[in-house]
């Protein structure tokens, strides 16, 4: 079972905040999505690998080469808020430098 | 109470590609910001990403050169966390599967010898930048977003900051000679990140480590963590308890800085990256990038040394960089004398390119042109002081140095019939001089000498000009 | 236009032959929107301007004579990119958001002189089996303005059966085609994973979202697939496989064909109504020389649980990147960064859309990934054996599409499971990625009942044969959805 907490942290993973009332929701909702979910416990999966793509390609690369940047101006076009040819956000308080 | 210390050094180095990752964007520096960008850079909508082959092959060089195993069935991960810089907010990096496992690299600290393990390295794609400014906004420039990136990670074998030092000295160094990456941490195609913990002597389990952010140079990590060495110790022996930090490093007052406490560890959700097939390395890849690879700077430091007599420390100084040893080598092969070709590279060549804050390939000097200017000096063609205004010449002009100083006529003065007469008129007007060389005064040796050479215009060959003179004054 | 009763190919023989120009037809078409979708609901933009233009243009070139898609307006659902046309995904944050360049369907399309008449509704970034989670608007089914018209490609569906369009595109990510295409009585059409390009679908669920085909009649879909299919360096999970001429094996007999029916597609849940509508189709191939023998898949139940993990954690990934910085719904008075995206995601995204975004980075998330993500990975193994395994013997699996007809509005919006358990006969075909197409089978209570064709990895050519086959048997098209 999934408890309202857990949900509150995943909800701060996600970006995504809740009122009070919404969490409950959700959190009664995700629990019944996992009761569903729990099904596959019934499958033995050993030595079963995972299928991530249904389409069995490899090594699909594309040489060096660089293509021209798409123009600034265009790139911009959807910025909510800019300055220069820079995208402007709200400070960032946790200022590291990664 | 006695302590252990234990370091790891996470080193990320920018690819030398032309396209970026996983976009055909161009690589670029220095340009206004997001002009050199495209839609996947940008995270769009409905984008998708795009493995840059050349890029995965720089990657497998830099692993060979380490001595890692190249993985040979591998994928792209997605590593997820919000950051203005990271437009899509994740990473695609490789975490289950890294490109390379299992490296090492040869240190030596106080004459020491260490071999330092590298657990594994991996591909992945770089991020944009943000810029805080004073106004309450932040400013985001993705120009280096998707950068292909390197990141190599040590195991815990380095005990003490100077061992980092040279492990990073030496990393940079290898990593240079392949020639995946220009490895300058000024530049930031090299960055290091470090965690360090410190233990009592035969405690089993690692201490609690802190990280330390901020470290722009070499000197900034030893001195970082040499502080964060004596800072935990401080901790320990007054009772207290470390705890899992990220610190800043403060050139200026020379101490780390407290940034934030960590709460359990980051929670990245990684998970196989759906928008890229898998990666498959072929042993003929493997064999080719191998055999593409130059010969590393301990080789070639040993080859100096062992047989062409280059002193240790000097033949150092040749393996900063592969451009340098290069240049050396070649002009070797051109048959200068090492020795001498050392001298010249380490003295007057450094010392333009420091001055003129330029490198190698960017002057007009060639190891043929150099070379033959050393065989001048050697053969007595030219007086080492005329070698200077020769190599004015080379290093600025595309010019052969023997058909330049026979063209403005800097040929030194060496032929006994041409200088015994020059040589006996001036005799003939210092009498004086001869007496008092002969009464003991060696100083008078100086000024005929200064005569001659003025009779010919700085050509005469000093030494032949001593002998005749020793000859001829002794007939008088 | 009358859509109901022309083809693509009558369409382009009067285009061909001058009786009729394109530039006309566009005006016809957008006549018929204007009258039909006030009740439909089917479009979220109309591109009138865009459209007219295109279409000038087609005409001052000439109708690409071995082109049948040249000059013929179609529809695009919106969370397909298209420059210059504002594309939403049928969600508040990206309620602004105007493309700067073209998916490579949209590139394709107008490369074969078709015409983008506009942007169909959908159920927000395509999650949800009804088009009741668009942020704009409900659209309604054609037969029924009281049901659902499935989802997410429920404008798609809608347009193309309320006659507005000839065609549409979807996408299909665990039935987005076929159900709605099932519930309009309408032919949809999902190709194999990496057959069409996903460069400029807004993604969903990376590993199986495919772009498809929404028309009335088998070889129209054919025919648009024809223009649509085809590698793209753009995006590396397509095949590099050459395109066939989908329509090579329209009208050949079906004699011999061997067709599987799984036993799992006419269980439990299954609305017996419906199943009697599927073993009457059955019988009618048999008819016409094929064979249909019962066969199992036996982990068709598990596959429900697995998409719902595989996709919703593609998609708390793939949906990070609306966090209010670059594009799209920033909130209003955000001082800090943290409050940009907390704010900007919270008022922008939809209750399903978080719903699913909270499960996927609950089973990613440190401690859960095996039991949750991974877990799924492996059942998506053995979903993909059991259709391996049956396709060793036979050419078709066939079964109905959904389990019931079309449900009404507001019936299933507020229960998540139920609504899931409503794909449970289209989801495994986009876990092992192969084709599959829903074409009308007859009525229940007066509303359609979907047939679905799923064939092997890139027999296309298979389904269309058997579809057409099927589709030449019947005159379910002859009925003219009424709304009511």
């Amino acid at each position: 079972m999934i408890s309202k907490d857990s949900v509150a942290h995943v909800a701060s993973l996600a970006k995504l905040q809740f009122s009070e009332a919404d969490l409950e929701k959700y959190t009664d909702q995700l629990a019944e999505i996992l009761d569903m979910v729990e099904q596959l416990e019934q499958v033995s999966t050993k030595d079963v690998p995972v299928t991530t793509q249904s389409i069995h390609l490899e090594n699909v690369m594309r040489p060096d080469v660089a293509k021209p940047a798409e123009p600034v101006t265009e790139l911009l076009k959807n910025v909510p808020t800019k300055k220069g040819t820079l995208i402007q956000v709200p400070a960032i308080i946790d200022k590291e430098d990664d | 109470m006695n302590f252990e210390t234990t370091i790891g050094l996470e080193v990320h180095v920018e690819l030398k590609t032309k396209s970026k990752m996983f976009s055909p964007a161009p690589v670029t520096y220095g340009q206004e910001p997001n002009t050199e960008t495209n839609v996947i850079d940008w995270g769009f909508p409905g984008v998708l990403p795009s493995i840059n082959r050349g890029a995965y092959q720089l990657g497998i060089m830099v692993a060979l050169a380490l001595h890692a195993d190249v993985t040979r069935e591998t994928h792209f991960d997605r590593k997820n966390y919000f950051y203005p810089d990271n437009p899509k907010a994740y990473q695609i990096t490789q975490s289950e599967k890294p490109l390379g496992t299992n490296g090492w690299v040869e240190i030596e600290v106080n004459g020491k010898k260490k071999k330092i393990g590298i657990a594994e390295l991996h591909v992945e794609e770089d991020a944009g930048k943000n810029q805080h400014e004073d106004d309450g906004y932040s400013y985001v420039d993705l120009n280096r977003q998707g950068t292909p990136l390197v990141e190599i990670v040590s195991k815990p074998d380095i005990t003490s900051p100077e061992e980092a030092y040279a492990y990073l000295e030496t990393l940079r160094q290898i990593v240079q000679f392949t020639g995946a990456s220009d490895v300058k941490m000024e530049e930031g195609s090299m960055r290091v990140d470090t965690n360090l913990s410190i233990r009592p002597i035969g405690q089993k389990h690692l201490g609690t480590k802190t990280e330390i952010k901020n470290l722009n140079s070499f000197v900034h990590v030893r001195d970082g963590l040499a502080f964060e060495e004596k800072r935990q110790q401080s901790v320990l022996l007054s009772g207290g308890e470390v705890r899992q930090e990220t610190r800043r490093w403060d050139p200026d007052a020379k101490e780390t800085i407290l940034m934030r406490v960590k709460e359990g560890a980051d929670d990245y959700r990684y998970f196989p990256e759906p928008d890229l097939p898998p990666v498959t390395v072929s042993q003929q890849w493997i064999d080719e990038v191998q055999a593409s690879l130059p010969q590393p700077p301990a080789e070639r430091r040993e080859h100096y040394i062992k047989d062409w007599g280059i002193p240790a420390y000097d033949a150092g100084v040749l393996t900063q960089t592969k451009e340098m040893s290069d240049f050396f080598e070649a002009t070797v092969a051109q048959g200068a004398d090492a020795k001498q070709a050392s001298n010249w590279l380490m003295g007057e060549v450094s010392g333009y390119l420091n001055a003129k804050h330029m490198e190698l390939g960017q002057v007009a000097l060639t190891p043929e042109h150099l070379a033959g200017m050393i065989k001048l000096i050697g053969d007595g063609t030219i007086s080492s002081k005329m070698a200077k205004k020769v190599f004015k010449e080379i290093i600025q002009h595309d010019t052969d140095p023997d058909h330049w100083v026979r063209e403005k006529g800097l040929i030194q003065l060496s032929d006994p019939a041409k200088l015994t007469p020059i040589i006996s008129a001036v005799l003939d007007n210092n009498q004086q001089s001869i007496d008092d060389f002969k009464a003991g005064k060696d100083r008078a040796i100086g000024f005929l000498v200064g005569q001659i050479m003025k009779q010919t215009h700085g050509q005469a060959n000093p030494k032949v000009v001593n002998q005749i003179l020793m000859t001829e004054i002794k007939k008088r | 236009m009358d859509y109901f009763k022309t083809s693509l190919d009558q369409l382009h023989e009067q285009l061909r032959a001058g009786q009729l120009t394109s530039q006309q037809l566009v005006d016809e078409t957008l006549a018929g929107i204007d009258k039909i979708d006030p009740n439909v609901a089917a479009f979220l933009a109309v591109n009138a301007d865009g459209a007219k233009k295109q279409a000038a243009a087609v005409d001052a070139a000439g109708i690409d004579a071995d082109q049948p898609l040249s000059g013929v307006p179609i529809a695009i659902k919106d969370n397909i990119v298209t420059k210059g046309v504002v594309t939403t995904a049928a969600s508040k944050i990206l309620a602004n958001f105007n493309p700067i360049y073209n998916a490579t369907v949209v590139e394709k399309l107008a490369a074969a002189g078709a015409i983008n008449v506009g942007k169909t509704n959908l159920d927000e970034f395509a999650m949800g089996s009804s088009t009741e989670n668009s942020a704009f608007k409900t659209t309604k089914n054609a037969w029924d303005y009281t049901r659902v018209p499935g989802g997410s490609s429920g404008g798609s569906a809608a347009a193309v059966a309320a006659g507005e369009v000839v065609a549409a595109l979807g996408s299909d990510t665990g039935g987005s085609i076929r159900q709605p295409a099932a519930f309009n009585g309408i032919v949809g059409f999902k190709p194999t994973y990496g057959r069409v390009s996903r460069w400029g679908l807004i993604a969903f669920s990376s590993s199986l979202d495919q772009i498809g085909t929404l028309t009335r009649n088998v070889k129209d879909a054919a025919q648009v697939l024809n223009v649509i299919a085809g590698h793209d360096e753009r995006d590396s999970t397509t095949a590099d496989k050459p395109v066939p001429d989908y329509t090579e094996k329209i009208g050949q007999a079906i004699k011999g064909m061997k067709i599987a029916l799984p036993k799992e597609y006419l269980g439990k849940g299954v609305d017996p109504a419906v199943a009697d509508k599927i073993k009457t189709a059955a019988k009618q191939l048999e008819d016409m020389g094929a064979t249909v023998t019962e066969v199992s898949l036996p982990h068709t139940q598990y596959a429900v649980p697995a998409y719902y993990i595989i996709a919703s954690s593609e998609a708390s990934s793939n949906l990070q990147r609306f966090d209010g910085i670059r594009y799209g719904f920033r909130a209003k008075d955000v001082h800090n960064i943290e409050d940009v995206y907390v704010r900007s995601r919270s008022e922008g995204f939809g209750p399903e859309v978080k719903r699913r975004i909270m499960l996927g980075t609950f089973s990613l998330s440190a401690g859960f990934y095996d039991a949750y993500f991974k877990k799924a990975g492996q059942v998506r193994t053995l979903i993909t054996r059991d259709f391996e395994a049956v396709f060793n013997d036979y050419d078709l699996i066939i079964g109905p599409t959904t389990p019931t007809v079309a449900f009404k509005i507001g019936e299933k919006v507020t229960d998540p499971v139920t609504m899931y358990m409503n794909d449970i006969l289209t989801i495994p075909v986009n876990l092992a990625g192969l084709p599959a197409a829903s074409v009308p089978a007859g009525f229940v209570d007066g509303m359609p009942v979907g047939l679905q064709l799923i064939g092997k990895p890139f027999a296309e050519s298979t389904i269309f044969q058997v579809a057409a086959a099927f589709e030449a048997q019947n005159d379910y098209l002859a009925q003219i959805p009424g709304g009511k």
